[in-house]
């Protein structure tokens, strides 16, 4: 009988292997899956997996990659800050698509005065949007003790209401002709979230990701604040007698993420998606809590993740079109990498002992 | 006796049904979390039932079948959870996200060819001479099996979690997972029976809402009703009588929206549609004000993996 045994310590090869080895079970799993459904597993893993990277089109799939992965990024970064220290902010879609209705409305407000300062406050409106809508979460658990889960999560649907409101009615195009949906940012140059280099597919949003990424790292192994987190994830009471305040903390993670979630759909809604419509949100608010995991709530380890979930997408969608792979099977497909990824996990906190004899 | 365009005898047989989804999960829900587990995966296994109960009932013609199929799809999710977090010792946090998100994507994945179908309908149990009866008729007796089924799952589980050997020990594996196992008992293998029926129950109230609520497949047909039925639980300070009621209220306000929407009222659709949503903020609130910490009847071990190190 094989039975489990606590580490001492948390194996540290254990802690960087069980992501690659997680991907390639999830491979494995996934292949089954797609067999099942009559496709050849390997040319839909090789299309997902390896087409958009060195495939025939990967000269244009590769800026889509950083097109999906830098809202990921973004949002998974904030997460993990909570995450690591206890705090479930699991409502970032919300703050995404608050961010995003609070920074266009700045930008529509204006419209069409052509200013350089209109983008960068625009920006501004939409992390303070998300961070704004974070708070409410963090606001009730640190006051009433509500659990930042269910309201986080509740205030999804109700950002969902709100964006069905905005798109067929405040801030829907005057000269749209009756169709929902805001006036395209593609046409406003002032606050366009253009691409900066042609062909890269990289935009303020993926430049944001990537300094937030190194920022969040500092944060994390520099500063009080990080130590902080960190101190209140692992061991709670110990946190308290160094004088944390686990109230400042909520707020604290809750804010971060909720304005880097709205940064996020800020930079999604005037640049790839063009427009506040009633589903530009794509879900990325809850495919980051998956990257977060898989980068291992570390902000470097999270830039990987979340490339190689925006390979997923895009290679999900290459396999849509050529192989005739419905989207849901990358969901899915999703869902089980983080399965994989939690229960592979228990290898670097246990080993797995033979039992001999009773004990 | 019409209040507005809404009459208060069809409001309360339509809540009641209304809160049929919610109320089974969020009984099966308050077993899991009296075990002491956390298993925030109740919306992926309500969608898991809604699909599972919808195909069988139309493959087999047979609606009480399909509802049976909606259990079995839950409970065979939620054993996934219970893997994870029982042998593995996964978060139960982020283990439960993950079944939703990979409940949500497996119903939409297998949903496909089935929209626009039409379930076998769920009948009232009762003959119509009994629901023709002026207001207790169609309160008491105009309902299908699952609702009556529902009540009496709420006394059961009040009884056997009250006064049973089998609900004292569920309690005390919840309230102390330790002393549960110096008493000699499997702490995981409870919790992952537990586990297993709240899963059977979530997929249940699931299929309740592919087969008698909609009646018809729709992606994302459970709309956030796990997350509701996992506030109600903390609402209904884990008792199910209070389940009951939580969801009873619940159904109300949703009910009462909706025909506030048909009735044309002057409040706009969308903050009518918002409105079950910041109810349920606003319950949580008040059940969490005050209360700091263990006094809110939460089980002691409640969200903690238990490994036996000896």
């Amino acid at each position: 009988m094989l039975r489990l045994e606590k580490r001492p310590t948390p194996s540290r090869f254990w802690l960087y292997a069980t992501p690659p080895v997680a991907v390639i079970l999830t491979m494995i799993a996934g292949g089954i899956l797609f067999a099942a459904m009559g496709k050849n597993p390997f040319e839909v893993i090789r299309t997902i997996f390896w087409d958009p990277v060195f495939g025939e089109f990967a000269f244009y799939l590769r800026g889509q990659l950083l097109v999906k992965a830098g809202p990921l990024i973004l949002i998974a970064i904030g997460l993990a800050l909570g995450f690591r220290a206890g705090i479930w902010n699991i409502g970032a879609e919300g703050q995404y698509i608050m961010g995003a209705i609070i920074g266009a409305s700045v930008g529509l407000a204006v419209f069409p005065t052509e200013n350089r300062l209109i983008f960068p406050v625009m920006v501004i409106a939409g992390a303070f949007g998300g961070w704004a809508w974070a708070m409410i979460p963090a606001i009730l658990k640190t006051r009433f003790n509500t659990n930042e889960i269910l309201v986080s999560l509740m205030l999804v649907y109700v950002a969902q209401t709100i964006l069905a409101k905005a798109s067929t009615g405040f801030l829907k195009n005057p000269e749209g002709m009756g169709f929902p949906g805001s006036r395209n940012f593609s046409s406003y140059p002032a606050a366009q979230n253009a691409e900066l280099i042609a062909g890269t597919g990289l935009h303020w949003g993926g430049v944001a990701a990537l300094v937030t990424a190194v920022l969040a790292w500092i944060l994390l192994t520099r500063h009080q604040a990080g130590f902080q987190i960190r101190l209140a994830g692992q061991a709670p009471r110990a946190a308290r007698f160094h004088g944390v305040s686990p109230a400042r903390l909520v707020v604290l993670c809750m804010g971060i993420s909720g304005a880097l979630a709205g940064m996020a759909g800020l930079f999604e809604v005037t640049g790839p998606a063009g427009q506040i419509s009633i589903d530009f949100n794509t879900g990325y608010g809850f495919t980051a809590i998956i990257v977060a995991f898989l980068g291992r709530l570390n902000p470097l380890g999270i830039v990987l993740a979340g490339f190689l979930m925006a390979l997923t997408y895009v290679g999900g969608e290459m396999a849509a079109t050529n192989l005739g792979l419905p989207a849901a099977a990358i969901q899915v497909f999703q869902g089980m990498l983080l399965f994989f990824l939690l229960a592979v996990d228990v290898l670097t906190n246990y080993r797995f002992r033979l039992a001999v004899g009773a004990h | 006796m019409d209040f507005g365009g809404i009459n208060p005898v069809i409001l309360i047989a339509t809540l009641m049904a209304s809160a049929v989804p919610i109320l089974l999960a969020a009984l099966g829900e308050t077993v899991v979390e009296r075990a002491g587990v956390l298993n925030l995966g109740v919306e992926g296994m309500m969608i898991i039932g809604a699909l599972g109960g919808f195909v069988v009932a139309v493959q087999t013609g047979s609606p009480v079948l399909g509802f049976l199929g909606g259990a079995v799809a839950g409970a065979a999710l939620s054993l996934i959870f219970a893997l994870l977090t029982q042998v593995f010792l996964a978060n139960q946090v982020a283990t439960g996200l993950a079944l939703t998100l990979f409940g949500l994507g497996v119903s939409s994945l297998g949903g496909q060819g089935y929209n626009g179908i039409k379930p076998p309908p769920t009948g009232p149990l009762l003959p119509d001479a009994l629901a023709d009866l002026p207001v207790v008729g169609p309160i008491l007796f105009g309902h299908d099996w699952v609702v009556y089924f529902s009540i009496l799952m709420t006394a059961v589980l009040w009884w056997v979690l009250k006064a049973t050997r089998v609900g004292l020990i569920i309690r005390a594996v919840g309230e102390s997972h330790e002393a549960a196992h110096a008493l000699g008992y499997k702490v995981n293998r409870i919790r992952l029976a537990c586990i297993a029926f709240g899963g059977a129950m979530a997929g249940m109230g699931g299929a309740y809402v592919s087969l008698a609520r909609v009646p018809q497949w729709v992606d994302g047909i459970t709309a956030g009703a796990g997350w509701i039925a996992l506030a109600i639980v903390v609402f209904a300070s884990w008792k199910p009588w209070r389940v009951l009621i939580g969801a009873y209220l619940f159904g109300g306000i949703t009910v009462l929206q909706l025909n506030l929407q048909v009735a044309g009222s002057a409040i706009p659709v969308e903050y009518l549609s918002m409105a079950p949503y910041l109810i349920t903020i606003l319950v949580l609130v008040i059940m969490s004000a005050g209360r700091k910490g263990k006094a809110s009847g939460a089980p002691a071990s409640l969200g903690q993996n238990f490994h036996a190190s000896r």
